[in-house]
């Protein structure tokens, strides 16, 4: 079998706006049904300042911790639950999401939502999660938690909102610095670059 | 943040083969080559503020990572990978093919899975409303089109070769031409969004996009080739890409690693 190198990424660039875009694309459940939460976050530089022109997408599994494989996503219906979505930043930085509380894919497994960013400026696609915060006993237990220092771990947690929805910011650069993920296997650069 | 004064084009190539040299220097020494774009890669200068100061974490994936959103025939309609027919007339430019096959790093298609492109237009216009080239906007051309993979991995969509188009960068900053790609595999590790570039174009070694991928061979994998076998008699250019994604991180069964017309392919 062959070994083959992987094409490698680049920048999403600045005009992405009118492509990757659709109707409901941030709509992994529709608002206002029985279970549906709002995810809704900024993304924010190296100075804090928010970052317009980011675009983010998240893969999880449903309420009941299935990882379904329904199509549809880009032709939503309204009622299909396909587990996946983008959401483009606006000129505050914000994204916003409805979706559902992701659910433990297995007995004891911390719930997350995997999360992909694109952005202008950003070379390539980063990779990280977000964790539901109630769990603390699985939360506890996940490997990729455990492997993260406190201040850093925390980058990965939402907070619950009075709604009962989830608030999870992302900072690519500076303080707080959210951790993000390299899969084992992979060939990606190092982000200390050349 | 304040603003320094621009670079010329020349003060920007000295940044860039500054860096390409150091890193001949680490092949040279023994270092395995960069397979993907470095993210602090200051020439292109967005990009300053916008990577991450800490390595990446590695970790092993779990169970919805090794999974991938589905997406069929209900999401994209096969008219969607023809961008010459989206208006009522002719896009102006030269009409091409672009045509090839998305395979995992084992070589297996990657089959039924999602492939989005946009482009400038024949002048270097993009139709996004921040986009401020004076070049002009083609009514019959719009620059978005998507298609599902075959089984055998093979996607293709006809075209308009795009123009190159200014950014500012630097003074006198001009990308060479390219369609950005979007990319699914069958697992949410193999994401991807890169851009396919023509064969010969001489704002390569201009293009701190382009050079953010330090590794020369590792860049020629962007680049797609001409091909006269997919060039239509008085109709249109032929050109090639294939895109490899990353991995897979799992381990495959036999029958899993047969594609579905049972070919052995590569």
């Amino acid at each position: 079998m062959d070994n083959l190198t992987p094409t490698p990424g680049q920048t999403v660039g600045p005009f992405f706006g009118y492509a990757l875009p659709f109707e409901k694309d941030n709509e992994l459940a529709a608002p206002g049904r029985p279970g549906s939460i709002r995810l809704q976050g900024t993304v924010t530089d190296g100075v804090g300042a928010p970052i317009p022109d980011a675009i983010l997408e998240i893969w999880q599994p449903d309420a009941d911790g299935n990882v379904v494989a329904e199509t549809g996503s880009l032709v939503r219906d309204g009622y299909t639950f396909t587990g996946w979505g983008r959401a483009s930043t606006g000129n505050t930085g914000r994204y916003t999401f409805t979706t559902v509380n992701p659910g433990a894919t297995r007995p004891g497994a911390a719930p997350f939502i995997a999360v992909v960013l694109f952005a202008r400026g950003l070379t390539n696609r980063l990779f990280t999660r977000i964790y539901l915060p109630e769990d603390t006993a699985a939360l506890a237990a996940d490997p990729l938690l455990a492997s993260l220092p406190e201040e850093r771990r925390s980058t990965l947690l939402a907070s619950r909102e009075p709604d009962g929805g989830l608030r999870w910011d992302l900072r690519l650069q500076g303080d707080g610095e959210t951790v993000f993920l390299e899969f084992d296997g992979g060939r990606h650069a190092p982000a200390q670059g050349a | 943040m304040t603003s320094p004064r621009q670079n010329t084009q020349q003060e920007m190539s000295a940044e860039i083969q500054a860096i390409a040299s150091t890193y001949r220097q680490s092949l040279a020494a023994g270092a395995a080559p960069l397979t993907q774009p470095s993210l602090d890669y200051a020439p292109y200068r967005s990009s300053i503020l916008r990577h991450p100061t800490k390595n990446l974490h590695h970790t092993d994936p779990e169970t919805i990572e090794l999974a991938s959103p589905a997406f069929g025939h209900q999401d994209v309609s096969p008219l969607e990978a023809d961008l010459t027919i989206v208006h009522n007339g002719e896009p102006q430019g030269e009409r091409i093919k672009v045509a090839g096959r998305v395979l995992d790093g084992d070589g297996r298609p990657v089959a039924g899975q999602l492939v989005e492109i946009w482009q400038a237009n024949a002048a270097g216009r993009y139709i996004h409303k921040r986009d401020q080239h004076p070049a002009p906007i083609d009514p019959n051309f719009t620059g978005v089109g998507r298609c599902i993979t075959g089984a055998d991995g093979s996607y293709a969509f006809t075209t308009i070769k795009p123009g190159a188009y200014p950014w500012k960068n630097h003074i006198n900053a001009w990308r060479p031409a390219h369609i950005h790609f979007s990319l699914f595999g069958s697992e949410f590790t193999q994401r991807i969004i890169t851009q396919m570039y023509f064969p010969g174009d001489q704002l390569f070694p201009l293009d701190p996009i382009y050079q953010s991928i330090v590794d020369q061979d590792a860049r020629d994998r962007l680049v797609a080739t001409y091909n006269h076998e997919l060039t239509s008699p008085e109709w249109s250019l032929g050109y090639n890409w294939d895109i490899v994604l990353t991995g897979p991180k799992r381990t495959w069964t036999e029958t899993e690693a047969l594609g579905e017309d049972g070919e052995h392919h590569g």
